[in-house]
Formats: structure tokens, sequence, C-alpha cells
């Protein structure tokens, strides 16, 4: 897994690529606790992921509720497979996907 | 038939996975069910990791086999620790919204919504936990 970071006008977006898992959903959890008080929103691009275990949905719910309290977070860029990951456990419901 | 038998710690999952991989690769299964067969692997896997033997390195067997008429893997887990039926924890609702939703209780959900047929048994001092699931996208 990789991840790049760019902050605009309060908004961070991260682009995540490889694979969210077991293995790597911790780097990507301190980073984003590591971003949480110097962003306003938080922009997450699924464009390259291939791969998210629960592992990697529990990151995305913490990061939700803290960025609810604040100026939210979305989800761009997810492919159909992912999708359909995110379904089958509710979590279209919760996210904000575009 | 094939089989790994492998210490069971997280470490171990790219291990695990590559193994489960090179079986399914090899009787061609289609990218979303690899993947959907991958995440079930690694929550089980991953579940024995943290579980099955508390503070002392134990092993597990991961035994692959392939199917082909009609397409399908089975794939089964095996580990002397402690007895522990996973598939005995309640759903979690995944109709809550953000503020009530759960950390966690998500992987086995996903395990039993995704594959054909998920077993446990306990027998002779083992946990076997077995996977079905067909080879043909729907």
């Amino acid at each position: 897994m990789e991840i790049r970071k760019e902050t605009n006008a309060g908004t961070l977006n991260i682009a995540i690529s490889g694979r969210v898992d077991t293995t790597t959903a911790p780097a990507l959890e301190n980073e984003l606790k590591d971003s949480y008080d110097s962003c306003e929103a938080l922009v997450l691009d699924f464009k390259d992921v291939e791969y998210i275990s629960s592992a990697g949905l529990r990151v995305l719910l913490s990061a939700q509720k803290v960025m609810s309290k604040k100026g939210g977070m979305k989800l761009v860029n997810v492919s159909r497979d992912i999708m359909e990951i995110f379904e089958v456990t509710g979590f279209t419901d919760i996210l904000t996907i575009e | 038939m094939k089989e790994l038998i492998i210490d069971a710690l997280t470490e171990n999952l790219p291990q695990v996975l590559g193994f489960v991989d090179e079986q399914l690769e090899a009787a061609q299964c289609p990218v979303k069910i690899q993947m959907q067969i991958d995440i079930a692997v690694e929550e089980i896997f991953v579940n024995i990791a943290h579980y099955a033997y508390e503070q002392e390195v134990g092993t597990a067997a991961v035994r692959v086999e392939v199917t082909n008429e009609p397409p399908a893997v089975q794939i089964t887990f095996i580990d002397q620790g402690i007895p522990y039926d996973p598939l005995a924890k309640a759903d979690p609702d995944v109709t809550l919204s953000i503020e009530e939703r759960q950390i966690g209780g998500l992987g086995i959900f996903m395990v039993k919504k995704t594959m054909d047929d998920v077993e446990y048994k306990y027998l002779d001092g083992h946990n076997v936990l077995t996977l079905k699931k067909g080879l043909v996208s729907k």
C-alpha cells in the first residue's frame, strides 16, 4: 500500500494505492491520526485501491466518526469491486461515496 | 489438494494469501471472486493468529482444494488452539447510523455474506473451519 497526501485550502486529499489489509491498515490509520488536527475535510481517493479487508473498513469507520464532527469525509473513484464490499457491509449508507 | 502449514502470526498473512492466490490463479478464478476469497482467508487466518494460541505461537494448516465440475474451491483452516467457533458470534447490525456503528465483527460477517458455505467443527482437539466458493461469476 502507498499513500500520497496533498492539502488544499483545509481539505486533505489522500490517494491510496494497493492493498488495505491487516498488515497495511495500521499505516493508513497512523497517517490519518496525524492529519486530523491539521485538516477540516478529508477526501480519500480510491482509484488505485485493489483490495480492502475488514481491517481497512475499520479504519474508514473510525475516520468517518472523527470527520463527521468536522468538515466531513468523502471517498472518490471507488471501483465496482470495492463498491460491492461497501454494499455487503452497509458502508454505502454511512460513507459519502462520489 | 495443496497444504501450507505456517505459524499463526499476522505477519505471515502475505504468505498465506500468496499460497491461496497461486491455486486460484491456476484455476483461472475471476478477479472479483479471488478478492472475495482473499478477504475471507484474511479474516479467518488473522482470527486464528489473534485468538487461537493466546500468547504462544502455534501453527495453522491451510488446505486448498479445487474441483472442476462445477468449478469451485474449498479452503480449510485447521489449528490446535482454544476451541472457538467464529460463526457463533451475532452478525453486526449493518443498518445502524455512523454514530451507532460498532467497530468490529465485520470480518466474519463479510465471510458469511460472500462465501457460498462456511462451516466450523471442533474435531479431535482441532478447530476446523471450511470455506466453499464457486469459481464462476454469477
